[in-house]
Formats: C-alpha cells, structure tokens, sequence
C-alpha cells in the first residue's frame, strides 16, 4: 500500500484518496471546516491547508502521493489557518456566548485548536437577518461561513437544493430557493440531511435550544481534534 | 540583605462589561494570596484609586460604548506597559456590540421611549452622562493590545497562565482546552 508522511506520521492511502481522506482514516486530525466525508470535497475554506511539494493545498482537495512529506502540525501553517480563520470571524456576527450553538460549533472548535486567542482584523458588524418563519428551524444567517455543507446536503442528498449561494465576494451569502425567500416556503422539512449539517449555528432546529447545557456539548467534553469525525 | 522586589504595578477597569471578568480574575480563589505578595493595584474596581499611574499591566474587561470608556481605555495605554484586552466584550464587542444591529436612535427610543412598561418616558439627557458612541467597538479598535484572553468569561485558569507568565517575564502559553470563546 502506498504511504506519505503526514507531519511525523506514516500513512497508507488507496489509489485516489485525498490527503484529507487518508488522515482521518488514520485517526489523525486535520482542522477542517467546509469538508465533510459525506460530500464531495469543496475546497472553499481553506482552513485544511498543509504544505507539500513546496506549496500550500488545501488537503481536502489534494491526491495522496507516495512518498510525499506533508505539514500540517507547524507554526506557520497554523498562522496561516488562523488568519482564515479570523475572517470567517470578523466577516460574520459570532457572538459565541449568546449562540445556542456554542460547545458544538465546528468554527469555534477549530479556531480554539488553531489557537486563535482573538481575531485581530476590523469586526466588520455586517447587518444580516434572521429567518424565523419556519415553525421547526429558525435561520440565523450572522453566522454563515459559506461553507456550502447545507447547499451541498439539501442538493445531493434531499434531492431539493434549497439553499444556495448568492452574490460575489464579501457579497457572497446565503439564499433559500422560495418565492419570498422565505424558509417556510421553501421544499425544506426539519428532516432534511441539509437541517442537521450546519457547522455553525445557522440552521438551528427550533424548542430545543438548551437541552444540552453549556459546558456539556460535544466539544465542551473532548475538544475536536480528538473527535473522530461522525454525523451530526 | 537582599531588597524586596519592587511589586508589579496593575491596573484593571470594566468599561461595556458586566464585571463578570472581574469576577473570573478573583475565581482564582486562595491563588489571589499569592498575588497580592507579587502585585499592587492602581486604578481597579478593588481599589478606589481614580486613575492608573505608571502601571506595568493594565487589563480591560468591556467593550467601548460611549466617550467615557474611550478616555479611560487611551489613559490605560498610556500609562500601561502592557495592555492586556480580557473577554469576549473587550476582544470582539461581545454582547453589547449587538445592538451595532441598529442605530443608535433605534435603540435609545426602544429603551426609554416605545419599550413596554416605561412610565414619563424620556431618553436621558444629562449633560454629565458620557455620550453614547455610534457604534460600539472591540478595544483593538481604539488603542494597541499586547495580550487578548478569550472568554465570557476567560476562565479562572487562562487568566492564572496569563497573570504568572507575564509578572515572569515570560511569553503565555494556553493549552487547546483553555481557549474558550463562550
């Protein structure tokens, strides 16, 4: 079986895996944030980078090659992961202690991981709607990191592409395939695979907000990187 | 005999804040006895001192909201060798920057005009209140930061690292599960 080095670690791939595939597989962790293994790879935001064959890639995107050394676990890598990250902070509205969503938010987890005290760019306090007219799901676009998992999952799996992604650049944000735009007049079912797939806390399943108290979610317990990755 | 060494001169203040960061900082229970053999406080909460005087630290809890806060934050940093921005408010807004959301008019008349239960509603206009800002602003916004400490609030643990690693002259190092945003 083929193998490349990941940091101080031997990995074996099949023919055709990514460096991002055959990691986890081998339990170790990449941060990553617009991946998923139950879509196609996106390569969107960047957050998975690594350097190999003398460049940066994002390794969800990547073939394995034989033989070919790949870092992930060194300062300037993780620097430049927390300068994405810090994008995705200052060009949204994460206001993590009143987020519902905070202990389970794969945004915050990685940030944490990447080591990212704070961002230290210009907040950019863009003025964004929530959508609450759906009676199961509220959609709280502040948090949006275009991601595209949902556009990806109510496309490919609920066969109803309800959401997607609209206007360029800075512009670029999250739009629901109704008349009014309006989530409740959309195809969406709070059953979807596209409801349960968010990383952030924008599609929220409504009346269960606090169920799981703070400081007992998902990776309040055990912090991502020590999470193998699994469905939501 | 060797002289004491001179103590490490802090300053805190809570500007769009709630103290909660203060209260995270004292959570370091009896650790507080060690540093008080360490550190004296100027300007604080703690202390009824009005004005942060030639201070080796300085630490910020809350956002900037008004003129007030504006002025005590440039005279943290100017009288602070090392500026340190403590909780969600200061680092990113936090709580308060939500109202950042809707003017400024908008949010004085739900508060003091249309809201429920208001009785002689009247927006306060008392020329000694600090006039309120626009917008409200993380700290980095308005002076240089030489440390942020996540949290709401940072933890008694992160702040314990911070506190210890600074008075000894070193660089702080937070461990993956320290570093909190909520």
């Amino acid at each position: 079986m083929p193998e490349f080095k990941l940091d101080n670690h031997s990995v074996s791939f099949l023919e055709g895996q990514t460096i991002m595939q055959a990691a986890l597989e081998a339990g170790l962790y990449i941060p990553h944030l617009c991946f998923h293994p139950e879509f196609k790879p996106h390569g969107s935001c960047r957050v998975c980078i690594v350097h190999t064959n003398g460049r940066y890639v994002s390794s969800c995107t990547t073939l394995a090659e034989q033989g070919a050394q790949v870092i992930s676990e060194q300062a300037e890598v993780q620097r430049q992961r927390r300068n994405l990250l810090e994008m995705l902070f200052i060009e949204g509205n994460h206001v993590c202690p009143s987020c519902e969503k905070s202990g389970s938010c794969t945004l915050q987890s990685v940030a944490e991981y990447c080591g990212m005290l704070s961002p230290t760019l210009p907040f950019q306090f863009p003025q964004r709607k929530v959508d609450a007219s759906h009676p199961d799901t509220l959609l709280d676009f502040n948090r949006c990191i275009l991601c595209e998992l949902c556009v990806r999952a109510s496309r490919e799996v609920d066969h109803k592409s309800v959401f997607a992604i609209s206007g360029r650049g800075i512009q670029a944000h999250l739009v629901v395939d109704s008349a009014d735009g309006r989530l409740v007049n959309s195809l969406f079912a709070s059953t979807d695979r596209a409801a349960s797939v968010c990383p952030v806390g924008v599609i929220l399943p409504k009346h269960k907000g606090f169920v799981e108290p703070i400081g007992q979610r998902r990776f309040d317990l055990i912090p991502i990187s020590r999470q193998q990755e699994k469905a939501d | 005999m060797e002289q004491a060494k001179a103590k490490i001169r802090i300053a805190t203040t809570s500007l769009a804040g709630c103290f909660g960061c203060h209260m995270s900082i004292l959570d370091i229970d009896e650790k507080i006895i060690d540093l008080v053999e360490l550190v004296e406080f100027s300007r604080s909460p703690l202390t009824d001192f009005k004005h942060a005087e030639n201070c080796d630290l300085g630490i910020i809890e809350g956002a900037v909201a008004n003129a007030e806060n504006v002025e005590v934050l440039r005279e943290f940093r100017q009288n602070c060798k090392i500026l340190v921005a403590i909780g969600a408010c200061a680092l990113n807004g936090g709580i308060p920057a939500m109202r950042n959301q809707f003017s400024l008019a908008e949010c004085l008349q739900e508060s003091y005009r249309d809201g429920m239960g208001l009785e002689n509603a009247l927006i306060p206009d008392d020329p000694e209140l600090p006039m309120l800002l626009n917008k409200v602003h993380p700290v980095q916004d308005v002076v240089k930061i030489d440390y942020m400490l996540p949290g709401c609030p940072p933890s008694p643990e992160i702040i314990w690292e911070l506190l210890t690693a600074l008075i000894a002259g070193r660089e702080p190092v937070f461990s993956e599960e320290q570093i909190r945003y909520d």
